[in-house]
């Protein structure tokens, strides 16, 4: 199978394939605005739960560039399901970084009311906030997509995974399924090498992910998930195919950078110089330098860029941070349409005990 | 008025629904040509086309995940499973996913949704056909169980879960698929969910069960009465989450003994939480202690399966030893 780069990891194009992508300058720049935000939010929610404010985060340093430029490919109409490690969906789809806060504070402003960590979801940004255990979102994704379908309603779903999920049953059976009805919908796997602390040649005999379309009978594309360029033009691709009811598989190659979660230690599985090696690559600094080199920004632009960047999320934690707790009561809602009698005695016991407390 | 069997009653449920609304979808394994392994979709996909009657790949956690999926969309999904023995392969999708995307997702998506399908012995279909697996939904919190078991209650309820907004699990009693018949209205009506029903009135023991045992405990009552004249009242549950602790708590304080019969196994079955609340909430009222009829704690046996299940004469046992006190 072959294997998609545009921008090479000296940020130097392929001019052919470039010329055939309809992206402006402007363009450009944006998707690097949203990878830098990611970027630096990513670090800030890693202090924060340092500091013991938020309860567990998933890293996406190293990884930006696929949730970013598949974000960027997708129309408003499209919906996403996305995993705990796609912060760059939320950024690209305009979400505030406020409201990004409040989610992983879990405080009074939070969407979510608290209910859960590390995901997000809101249905005005067409983001539907996934399950923690791995893959059980997909077989969803392919029954949203269908319903879209049967309702004649031409809406593409993006359905993140990473490499660890194509082990599992859920994913085969959303597959299999995706294919035998032909549904609206493109799976995207990012393949960071690591599930965990298993790499990915422990997870499958496979030679490459993308090779397993194949036996759904949906196309499989293999693309460097570190060069953003090659992530939006595979991924619109793809989403167009997928609006005419050809489903598609995605396997972007990109590296975990940092840790699983918070509470993972990897040096206890890998070796500095690998990470090390794997940072040459970075999305970022490879789009950086192609922007520079182009002239689209100059040095000093980069600079000031990214200054104004770390300065209003910082003023956004700060603001955040006063935020109280929502009221105890949240963790009584939404469980059913309606509560009934033994929540409601559970409930009166829990808020008494709160009150006391 | 029509007479029906259980089987009937669900699919004229289902026809007359999906007429009316077409948001519902039926999938699942055999439910198109096949009309269902126990033809409760028969008829369905030639009248309403492939679309919205699908015959899926074999694989559970795609039906129901799919299903999820759908529902969040905005269709109305009646997921049939071919054997709730079955279920176990899309658990996951049922604990994980339908029964917290609304919970998860602050009250933004919903999986309103039916999963449906036979459970209970009496066929001869062994340990992989005849279980009867409710204290898995029940504990799950997000779900909504419902078992019927008279034709008029299975389209009423049915009709209800189907314009109800939290995901249900449909369990039906494949024993009475078609022993019992029943007078069943054409047309439009409900049977509320989370409402019990007093099937047979009485003084002196009350019994709470639900599926086929509301007959075999009718059977027991009936004996008892002419051979010792003893006042069983039967509260058929039909909604087992959420519980409808107001019928029994009448009931109880009404005749201060409770016998609970389910065909599930004893420990930890629906019967230990029916008992601890009567326990919690009505213990001065008892005149003896809370006597369970269950399905043993094994594997459901190929063999001697009719024993498995609690018999008339276990019940009548239960009552006179209840009665004893």
């Amino acid at each position: 199978m072959s294997f998609l780069q545009i921008l090479n990891e000296n940020g130097e194009a392929n001019e052919a394939l470039l010329k055939s992508i309809n992206l402006t300058n402007e363009d450009f720049l944006k998707m690097y605005r949203y990878m830098l935000i990611t970027r630096v939010l990513d670090g800030w929610l890693l202090k924060l739960q340092r500091m013991g404010k938020v309860a567990i985060h998933a890293p996406n340093e190293g990884e930006e560039a696929v949730a970013v430029g598949t974000a960027y490919a997708a129309r408003p109409e499209d919906w996403f399901f996305p995993t705990y490690r796609e912060l760059g969906i939320l950024i690209t789809r305009g979400m505030s970084i406020r409201e990004i806060l409040c989610r992983w504070l879990a405080n009074k402003e939070d969407v979510l009311k608290g209910h859960e960590f590390a995901i997000y979801g809101k249905k005005e940004l067409h983001i539907v906030p996934t399950t923690t255990p791995i893959s059980v979102h997909l077989p969803s994704a392919v029954g949203f997509a269908h319903a879209a379908k049967l309702r004649k309603d031409k809406i593409v779903v993006l359905a993140y995974l990473s490499d660890g999920a194509t082990s599992k049953g859920d994913f085969h059976e959303a597959c299999n399924w995706a294919g035998v009805f032909k549904v609206p919908i493109v799976f995207i796997c990012r393949n960071n090498q690591y599930a965990i602390s298993l790499h990915v040649s422990k997870q499958t005999a496979s030679e490459t992910l993308a090779i397993k379309a194949v036996a759904y009978g949906i196309k499989g594309m293999r693309v460097d998930g570190n060069d953003i360029i090659a992530v939006y033009k595979s991924a619109k691709e793809a989403i167009e195919m997928a609006r005419n009811y050809e489903p598609v598989f995605i396997e972007y190659l990109t590296y975990r950078l940092g840790s699983h979660t918070t509470a993972d230690d990897p040096k206890r599985y890998r070796s500095y110089e690998e990470v090390e090696f794997w940072r040459q690559k970075d999305p970022i600094k490879r789009l950086r330098t192609f922007l520079i080199s182009r002239g689209i920004i100059t040095e000093q632009e980069d600079i000031s860029i990214r200054k104004e960047i770390e300065t209003m999320v910082e003023d956004e934690v700060r603001k955040a941070l006063e935020i109280p707790p929502p009221p105890i009561e949240v963790i009584f809602e939404d469980v059913y349409s309606d509560i009934p009698w033994n929540l409601k005695e559970e409930m009166e016991e829990i808020i008494e005990d709160f009150k006391g407390s | 008025m029509p007479v029906m069997t259980l089987a009937q009653a669900l699919n004229n449920a289902l026809k007359e629904q999906m007429r009316k609304d077409d948001r519902i979808i039926v999938l699942g394994e055999d439910v198109g040509k096949r009309g269902g392994v126990f033809l409760v979709t028969e008829g369905l996909l030639e009248e309403f086309g492939s679309e919205r009657v699908i015959d899926t790949p074999l694989s559970e956690a795609a039906i129901f995940g799919v299903a999820a999926g759908m529902a969040m969309y905005g269709l109305k999904p009646v997921a049939e499973v071919q054997f709730f023995d079955f279920a176990f392969g899309g658990f996951d999708q049922i604990v994980s996913q339908i029964a917290k995307i609304r919970y998860r997702s602050g009250g933004q998506f919903k999986a309103s949704l039916i999963i449906r399908g036979p459970v209970a012995g009496g066929i001869r279909g062994g340990m992989y056909h005849s279980q009867h697996p409710e204290s898995y939904y029940i504990h799950t919190a997000g779900l909504k169980v419902i078992v019927p078991s008279f034709p008029y209650d299975a389209k009423g309820l049915l009709i209800s879960a189907l314009k109800a907004d939290d995901p249900i699990i449909f369990m039906e009693p494949k024993s009475i698929y078609r022993t019992v018949k029943q007078e069943v209205p054409e047309g439009e009506y409900m049977v509320p969910i989370g409402k019990a029903n007093v099937v047979r009135k009485g003084e002196d023991v009350t019994i709470i069960t639900y599926g086929a045992m509301v007959h075999k405990s009718l059977e027991a009552a009936e004996q008892i009465e002419k051979e010792k004249g003893i006042g069983v009242e039967v509260i058929d549950l039909r909604t087992l989450l959420p519980l409808d602790i107001d019928t029994i708590l009448t009931s109880v304080k009404k005749t201060g003994r409770v016998i609970i019969v389910h065909e599930a196994p004893k420990t930890l079955g629906f019967g230990a939480e029916i008992a601890a609340i009567i326990a919690e909430k009505a213990i001065y009222n008892l005149n003896g202690p809370i006597l369970r009829v269950c399905g043993a704690d094994t594997p459901f046996p190929l063999v001697h399966d009719q024993y498995y299940i609690p018999t008339v004469t276990r019940i009548k046992k239960a009552i006179i030893k209840l009665m004893s006190y």
